[in-house]
């Protein structure tokens, strides 16, 4: 490392900011892939099904199938769109789920930028997904794709403040904007010293509303598959699956971030002899996939909700809701009682 | 030519190309992405200015929230492109004097003293690592400046009431559901049992007795 260092010189942080960079992506695109192999899996075996099981041992080359023949399809631009537009609006929905990693911590020292309001970044961050729906339904130049681009962003946009909501409870709680910290402060004898118990309701409506802001079944009525022209019906080819790579890659982010705020990021389980043998990246690992599995759950259990019932649970229900419980809580600091909630 | 002067650079050209832009776009969708563009980009220019909380609520605010509003308005505007630019020669004298005015009063400001009162050239004061903007800006806000801050959020809610008071119409024909009355709908109110012997097949008079469509909604 000393030899590439001096080699480098003065583009040595950058080039190793490149490394971690990499290695963080690599992984995170390989796990998008393989989300999707666990979806149709899981999916399967809960509808007395199989699943894909023809490409490789237990199908397992069935996302790379997938991929190259996303790759090799034609991407047709429709003649009456705004190409510029129309080329940048998957980018745009793929670049802010992989942004929000830069903050997030694995381990409490295996963390790209520890900065001190990473909660605040990812907010503001991810807050920037929804352009790339709005620029996709408008630059189709198509009257379908830009309704449903309306729906969709009406969608997220509503979404988007239950669940800051929710978040500000954390904050609450933690007494930091730091996502190392806001771990650290869950710290305790076992699970019951997390966040997702004396945050109950937060965490309820964090889980519905994020399941919601990456328009995911129940709520995924921007693309409902076969049923609903979502603002993607004019992409085709990579283009699409840019758009459903993002969706995959929201889904790990918003797992990971609810494993972190809510669960206890990288703690065991009890924190006594053979649970903390296991390295606390484990542990993160194993709550993430737990998370995950949940949403494949409720893609298999739920039927769609409706549009106007979409919109009435988050303005009406989660909003009302984490309003109330950020009250109670900051009026609880303040009794003997606080430290239940610290 | 050290590294945070390189970035301010790269960050100040983008931010000059597309305030620029901003005014010049012939299509106004392509305005208002790059005053999101102008947004991002001065956010990154304050966190090299140690203003990282201002920086990261700049983003979340006016590029997450307000300018998908806008957005959303534009793109279902209509909007004749050539009748927009129609009065430019009329009202360049004006704008032109307003320009000149807003460059005067802020080359004021920058070559005031109290601008470079720290003596750093303008650069903030430095901080270590363990000093947290966010904290200060909190203490400053809820005791120093709390009556300023409280008067501003009371404006701003009432502009809100406001806002929904002057645009809320009640629709007569609006089609909509009572959550409450659907939960409380109990199985006699919908659904009537009729017994049907096996041996004994449904007679017309039975038809009659299911329920009909008014009864059912």
């Amino acid at each position: 490392m000393e030899f590439f260092q001096s080699l480098l010189g003065p583009f040595w942080p950058v080039v190793w900011t490149l490394v971690k960079i990499v290695a963080i992506v690599a992984p995170l695109l390989l796990g998008v892939a393989y989300v999707t192999y666990a979806e149709r899996k899981v999916i399967g075996y809960m509808q007395v099904r199989i699943g894909p099981n023809r490409v490789g041992p237990l199908g397992l080359l069935q996302p790379i199938a997938d991929g190259l023949k996303l790759m090799m399809k034609e991407i047709i631009i429709p003649s009456g769109a705004n190409k510029k537009l129309f080329l940048l609006a998957p980018v745009l929905c793929m670049a802010p789920a992989l942004i929000a990693w830069a903050v997030i911590p694995f381990t409490p020292e295996l963390v790209l930028a520890n900065i001190d309001a990473s909660l605040l970044f990812i907010m503001a961050i991810t807050s920037m997904g929804v352009y790339g729906v709005v620029l996709a339904g408008w630059a189709s130049n198509s009257k379908y794709p830009f309704l449903g681009a309306m729906r969709s962003a009406a969608q997220i946009v509503s979404y988007e403040i239950a669940m800051g909501f929710a978040l500000v409870g954390v904050l609450m709680a933690a007494q930091s904007l730091n996502l190392v910290e806001i771990v650290k402060a869950q710290q305790g004898a076992s699970f019951f010293s997390w966040y997702w118990l004396p945050l109950f309701p937060l965490f309820l409506v964090y889980m519905i509303s994020s399941v919601a802001e990456i328009n995911r079944a129940p709520f995924d009525v921007a693309e409902g598959e076969s049923e609903i022209v979502g603002f993607h019906a004019e992409y085709s080819g990579m283009a699409f699956a840019v758009f459903f790579l993002a969706e995959y890659a929201n889904m790990i982010l918003v797992a990971t971030l609810s494993s972190l705020l809510f669960l206890g990021g990288w703690l065991p389980l009890f924190d006594f002899a053979p649970f903390t043998w296991i390295p606390g990246f484990f542990w993160l690992i194993a709550k993430i996939c737990f998370v995950l599995f949940l949403f494949l759950w409720f893609r298999a259990t739920f039927p769609r909700y409706r549009y106007d019932q979409i919109m009435r649970l988050g303005w009406k229900v989660f909003i009302p809701v984490t309003l109330v419980w950020l009250l109670f809580i900051g009026g609880m600091m303040q009794t003997p009682l606080g430290y239940l909630f610290h | 030519m050290n590294l945070e002067t390189m970035i301010f650079y790269f960050f100040a050209a983008i931010l000059l190309f597309a305030a620029a832009r901003v005014v010049t776009a012939r299509n106004p969708v392509h305005s208002a992405l790059f005053l999101v563009l102008a947004f991002f980009t001065a956010a990154a220019l304050w966190v090299t200015l140690e203003a990282e909380f201002l920086a990261i609520t700049l983003v979340l605010v006016y590029v997450g929230a307000v300018m998908v509003l806008f957005l959303f308005v534009v793109m279902m505007l209509d909007i004749n492109y050539d009748l927009l630019r129609e009065g430019f020669w009329s009202n360049f004298p004006l704008a032109l004097t307003v320009a000149v005015l807003m460059a005067a009063e802020m080359t004021l400001v920058l070559a005031g003293r109290n601008f470079w009162a720290n003596g750093n050239g303008g650069a903030p004061n430095v901080h270590g690592p363990g000093y947290s903007n966010i904290k200060e800006l909190g203490r400053q806000i809820y005791t120093e400046y709390v009556y300023p801050f409280e008067i501003a959020s009371i404006i701003l809610l009432v502009a809100i009431v406001a806002a929904i008071a002057l645009t809320l119409r009640h629709r007569k024909d609006t089609k909509y559901q009572d959550p409450a009355a659907q939960i409380a709908v109990r199985r006699n109110d919908r659904l009537r049992i009729i017994p049907v012997q096996p041996d004994n097949k449904l007679r017309p008079q039975a038809a009659d007795a299911t329920p009909s469509a008014e009864q059912q909604s």
